[in-house]
C-alpha cells in the first residue's frame, strides 16, 4: 500500500524534473545561436495568427467585462455617495489585475492551444523530422517565430483590452447610470500612475506571455503522436498554462503592490 | 493570406498598440508633456505630519504651487522636517506665509495648504533654501476626541 504511494510520487517528481529539464533545453536551443534566415517574416505571419485573429475575442471580452465592473462597482459605491470614483476604481482594477490575467487566460485559451495543436500535428506528420533531415532547425524555424510572436502579442492585447474596457466602463457609468463625465475622468487620472499601474500591467503581461507561449510550444513539440496524443497535449497546454497565469499574478502583485 | 496583406494588418496592428498607450498614459493615467518646470527648494518643521506622503500637493486656495520632496526628522529637536519643491512659474511667497496641513475631502489624501503672509517694504521674500517658520500641523483625531470629551466633562 505505502510502496504505491512512494512510487507515485517518485514516478511524479521524475517526469516533473524530466519535462523541466527538456522545456529548459528546448527554450535554450530555440532562442541561443544564429537565427534563422527569415526570422523576421515568420514572426510577423504568426503576429498575424496569434495578435489579430485574437483581437475579436479579447475586444468582446474587454468591452463587456468593463461595462459589468462599472455597473456592479457603481452598486456599491453609490451607497457610500462615492459614486464619483467609479473612473477610478474601474481603471485601476483594469490595469492592475483584470486586464493582464483575463487578456492572458484568453489567449492561453484561443491562441495557446492553437499554438499546441497546430505544432503537435507537425510533429505527428513528421513534418518536423523531415525538417531536420533536410539541416532546417525546426526550433529556429517553427518555434521561435512563434515564442517571439506570442511575446510581442500579449502585452499588445493588453493594451486594448484595457483601453475597450476602461471606454466600456465609461458608457455604462456615465451614459447610463448617470455619473459625471468629467469627474469620471479626472478622478481616475487622479489615482492612476503612470509607472506603478499602467508599466507594471505590461510588465505582468510580458511575463504571462512567455509562461503561455512556452508551456503551448513544450506540449506541442513533446506530444505524443496520435490523435489522443494531440488532444491531451492541447488540453494540457489550457490547463497548466491558465494555472502557471493565476499563480504568477499572485507572485507579481506581491512584489509590485505588496508593500 | 498574401504576404502584402499580412504585413498590412500587423502594422496597423503595432500602430494601434502604440495609439492604446498614448491613451493610457494621457487620458487614464494623466501624463502631462508640459511637466511642471524648475522649481526651489523650502523647509518647514511641524510637529505632526499626519498622513502627508511624499510628492503630495502644496496647494495655495486649490491651486497646486509645489510638491512635497521629502519628510525627514530632526535629530536634536525631534521635530518632522519637510522639503518642499515650489515652482518657479508659480511664484514667490514673503516671509510672513504660513503652511497648514489640511485634508482633501473628509477622507481625502492629505495636502500642504500655504497662506501668503502680508507683504511690507522690510519683508523678504522666500529663496531657495530658506525655512518657514509659520506652521500648524495635522489635525490629531485622537486629541480632538480628548478635547472634546474634556470640554463636555468641564460643563458637567
Amino acid at each position: 500500500m505505502i510502496s504505491a504511494y512512494l512510487r507515485f510520487i517518485g514516478r511524479f517528481t521524475l517526469a516533473f524534473t524530466q519535462t523541466v529539464g527538456r522545456s529548459g533545453l528546448m527554450l535554450w536551443r530555440t532562442l541561443w545561436g544564429r537565427p534563422h534566415g527569415k526570422l523576421l517574416p515568420l514572426t510577423i505571419v504568426q503576429i498575424f495568427q496569434l495578435g489579430i485573429l485574437s483581437l475579436p475575442i479579447i475586444l468582446t471580452a474587454g468591452l463587456f467585462i468593463g461595462m459589468v465592473l462599472s455597473l456592479q462597482g457603481y452598486n456599491v459605491l453609490v451607497d457610500y455617495a462615492a459614486e464619483e470614483s467609479l473612473g477610478s476604481m474601474v481603471a485601476l482594477s483594469l490595469l492592475r489585475e483584470l486586464g493582464p490575467v483575463v487578456t492572458a487566460l484568453l489567449f492561453a485559451g484561443r491562441a495557446g492551444s492553437a499554438l499546441t495543436a497546430e505544432i503537435g500535428l507537425m510533429q505527428s506528420t513528421e513534418q518536423l523530422a523531415s525538417m531536420e533531415m533536410m539541416a532546417v532547425s525546426p526550433l529556429k524555424r517553427v518555434i521561435a517565430p512563434r515564442f517571439l510572436a506570442g511575446i510581442v502579442t500579449l502585452p499588445i492585447l493588453t493594451l486594448f483590452f484595457n483601453v475597450i474596457a476602461i471606454w466600456g466602463g465609461y458608457l455604462i457609468g456615465v451614459s447610463w447610470k448617470g455619473v459625471d463625465g468629467g469627474a469620471y475622468w479626472s478622478v481616475m487620472q487622479g489615482s492612476v500612475e503612470y509607472l506603478p499601474d499602467v508599466f507594471n500591467g505590461i510588465i505582468k503581461s510580458v511575463v504571462f506571455a512567455v509562461m503561455i507561449a512556452w508551456v503551448a510550444l513544450y506540449n506541442g513539440y513533446y506530444v505524443v503522436p496520435n490523435a489522443q496524443g494531440i488532444s491531451k497535449a492541447t488540453t494540457q497546454t489550457v490547463v497548466v498554462s491558465s494555472l502557471l497565469v493565476l499563480a504568477m499574478d499572485f507572485v507579481l502583485t506581491v512584489f509590485m503592490f505588496g508593500s | 493570406m498574401s504576404q502584402k496583406k499580412v504585413e498590412l494588418w500587423v502594422g496597423a496592428f503595432v500602430i494601434a498598440a502604440m495609439l492604446s498607450l498614448a491613451i493610457l498614459a494621457f487620458s487614464v493615467a494623466g501624463l502631462s508633456l508640459r511637466g511642471e518646470g524648475s522649481s526651489y527648494t523650502l523647509y518647514a518643521s511641524f510637529s505632526n505630519v499626519g498622513g502627508l506622503k511624499v510628492r503630495s500637493p502644496v496647494k495655495l486656495g486649490g491651486v497646486v504651487v509645489g510638491r512635497v520632496e521629502e519628510i525627514g526628522l530632526d535629530e536634536k529637536s525631534y521635530m518632522p522636517v519637510v522639503r518642499l519643491a515650489m515652482f518657479e512659474n508659480r511664484g514667490f511667497y514673503p516671509e510672513t506665509s504660513s503652511l497648514s496641513i489640511l485634508t482633501s475631502g473628509l477622507l481625502g489624501e492629505q495636502y500642504i495648504g500655504i497662506q501668503p503672509g502680508f507683504i511690507d517694504e522690510d519683508i523678504g521674500m522666500l529663496a531657495d533654501g530658506d525655512r518657514i517658520e509659520d506652521t500648524k500641523s495635522a489635525l490629531v483625531l485622537e486629541d480632538l476626541i480628548g478635547q472634546f470629551i474634556y470640554s463636555i466633562n468641564k460643563d458637567n
